[in-house]
């Protein structure tokens, strides 16, 4: 580390950072600069690198001057050189490249979990420890959920690189946006602090409202990135107010410590209420609860369809992540106030989100809806308030990150096929003449759907045993009624591709799946398989995961 | 106690905000409404430090993040806005119903 001089009027010292405990984000967001940067080499650009490479090594030179050392502004100016190199020799911008980068770059995170997994956690994931002066979390349900996160933001690479480069929209600031989305996940997955927790939440979410933007001539991605950005900031706005109840009552934002401080005795009972309910609404606009859901169909239909499949699985993931550890690891001492509450969303969120997906044509505005019947089905594991609720909850959003980025990347074959929106009716005979990818679109709607043998129905069977085990059989009544529901919309789609007849005037194009994308949909498809039939390996990693920091 | 009134400020201006993002059409005003509703969070962490004395400094230094973000979270909101006004000619809220129920 740098010793950075300061004058000595003022006792100030440097804390002792365990860089350890974040060193995933840091792995993240340092390749997302690295593929930023990458995009600044073009042809054209030559002198606005030459520029930056001489501000860079005048930052080095200035600091080695000032401390006598190396400093860090030495190894931006060592990127600068690298980048002014690839600006010479490149004569088209280096998008496989940033691709491969940001590819890399999250296979080495993923590396830097493992790592965490083994030594910071002494290679079980029930010991659990903080770290950051109590601001990070590395623990059990931080490192599980990580993982999920890390696996559909690696899957979206080769997916948003086909669909973009289909639509015309391929601009490389995609991959960075991915990055630093993740990192916002990976941190507020982790969060210890209702500070970073807030952080975290606008990190992801500043990077999705671009994202979702991304196709900036279309009139629908642009509307749902006005939808998402206005309801996500009401929704932020909420939760921040909450959150500072919540400091008003503790006079700490720690999560443990606002946790015990609302569940002493001596604490205002109506302000601790009304700061948990604000906190219930902030985060269930995030997950998309009902009535906290209105932004999630416009935004899921508008946005370009691999950053949908990422924001539907990665962003529920990390959102539980940090729900649980508010309300199930800090707060379960006041179960009796919010559990109602939350059981109240759940149930409701079952039966709308199935029931309006019934009714949809779009195909991805109908997994939209079936998008927030999953949150439910989710939140059962969080309102069974139990170690196998919590363990439930995280494996089930693992088995959904697999299934929703999948059906996503299908779908975006065939918008790519159609070059435009895929409504139910345009995939009569799909079936028949390309059965490979209707027969992985076919097992992913099985799998959403919970039809034995699937992935799916392992992850509903965890979290419906959770819930009858702690005593909340009604809501897994209602959740097996949504499930009905919902497959006969699942098993319409598929009847539709195999037993109906092609359309005679349905336009289309080459259906051409690139090598990545082939091999992104075969390993979730193979996922989804392989947990449907021999789950015990992850559930048990997920029963060990189920624990909090203190 | 005095602190009473800095905190019922806070909430009629968190108020104020609600009321505006919900009965305002024009998409800037939305925008400035949820300015109000994050300065009323601000309001409410220096008071509450005020109150514990906390000598981490944690409300204020937690009021200056809710600055520093929700000044980025409105660079990106007016971006988004542009966007729609270059295509559309209009800001209005209202107008961007392509997707329904």
């Amino acid at each position: 580390m740098p010793v950075i001089p300061l004058t000595a009027q003022v006792q100030w010292s440097i804390p002792d950072i365990p860089w350890g405990a974040i060193s995933p984000e840091l792995v993240l967001f340092g390749t997302g600069i690295l593929v930023l940067l990458l995009e600044t080499a073009g042809p054209h650009r030559l002198r606005a690198s030459a520029l930056a490479f001489l501000a860079a090594a005048g930052g080095a030179a200035a600091g080695y001057g000032l401390t006598g050392e190396v400093t860090w502004p030495a190894l931006l100016a060592l990127a600068g050189l690298a980048q002014l190199a690839l600006t010479a020799t490149w004569r088209e911008r280096p998008r496989v490249l940033s691709a491969l980068l940001s590819a890399l770059g999250i296979v080495a995170t993923l590396g830097v979990v493992a790592w965490q997994w083994q030594t910071l956690a002494g290679g079980e994931l029930l010991a659990t420890q903080s770290g950051l002066a109590d601001m990070v979390a590395v623990d059990g349900v931080a490192l599980f959920t990580r993982v999920t996160v890390l696996l559909a933001a690696l899957v979206s690479i080769p997916l948003g690189w086909s669909y973009l480069e289909t639509r015309r929209i391929h601009r490389a600031e995609y991959y960075p946006l991915l990055l630093f989305a993740a990192v916002g996940m990976n941190l507020l997955a982790s969060s210890q602090d209702l500070l970073m927790v807030f952080i975290s939440l606008e990190v992801l979410s500043l990077a999705l409202y671009i994202l979702t933007g991304f196709a900036k001539r279309d009139l629908t991605s642009q509307e749902g990135a006005l939808k998402y950005f206005l309801l996500g900031a009401f929704s932020s706005a909420i939760l921040l107010y909450g959150i500072a109840l919540s400091y008003g009552i503790a006079g700490t934002t720690n999560i443990p410590a606002v946790g015990a401080a609302v569940a002493a005795a001596d604490t205002p009972a109506a302000l601790a209420v009304i700061a948990m309910a604000l906190l219930i609404v902030g985060f269930a606009f995030k997950t998309a609860l009902v009535p906290f859901h209105m932004w999630t169909p416009d935004v899921y239909q508008g946005a370009p369809t691999p950053v949908t499949g990422f924001m539907a699985a990665a962003t529920k993931a990390a959102a539980f992540a940090a729900f649980l550890r508010i309300f199930v690891g800090a707060m379960g001492a006041s179960q009796w106030s919010w559990i109602p509450a939350l059981w109240t969303l759940a149930a409701i969120t079952m039966l709308v989100g199935a029931v309006l997906a019934v009714v949809q044509d779009d195909l991805k505005r109908m997994l939209g809806y079936s998008a927030v019947a999953h949150a439910g089905y989710a939140a059962i594991g969080l309102i069974a308030a139990t170690r196998e609720g919590v363990s439930g909850t995280l494996f089930y959003l693992l088995v959904y990150a697999v299934m929703s980025v999948g059906a996503f990347g299908v779908l975006s074959m065939l918008e790519r096929r159609q070059r435009r929106a895929v409504s139910i009716s345009d995939l009569a005979g799909f079936g028949k003449r390309f059965p490979v990818p209707a027969g992985m679109l076919s097992l992913f709607l099985l799998s959403l759907a919970g039809i034995p043998g699937t992935a799916g129905f392992m992850g509903k069977l965890a979290v419906f045993r959770a819930g009858v085990f702690a005593g909340q059989w009604v809501l897994v009544v209602i959740a097996v009624l949504s499930s009905m529901i919902a497959a006969f919309f699942y098993i319409r789609v598929i009847r539709a591709m195999f037993m109906d007849d092609e359309p005679d005037d349905l336009e289309t194009f080459e259906l051409e799946p690139t090598p990545g994308l082939s091999a992104g949909l075969a390993a979730s498809a193979a996922i989804i398989v392989v947990l449907g039939v021999w789950p015990t390996v992850v559930i048990d990693l997920a029963e060990q995961a189920a624990a909090f920091a203190g | 106690m005095a602190a009473v009134y800095p905190l019922i400020f806070a909430a009629l201006l968190f108020s104020v905000g609600v009321y505006g993002l919900l009965s305002r059409r024009h998409a800037v005003l939305v925008l400035m409404s949820i300015e109000l509703m994050l300065a009323a969070v601000t309001v409410n962490l220096v008071t509450f430090w005020a109150i514990a004395g906390d000598a981490l400094l944690t409300g204020q230094v937690f009021a200056l993040f809710v600055m520093a973000i929700g000044a980025a979270e409105i660079g990106v909101g007016l971006a988004i806005i542009m966007l729609i006004y270059r295509n559309r000619a209009s800001v209005n809220i209202d107008d961007a119903d392509l997707m329904k129920y």
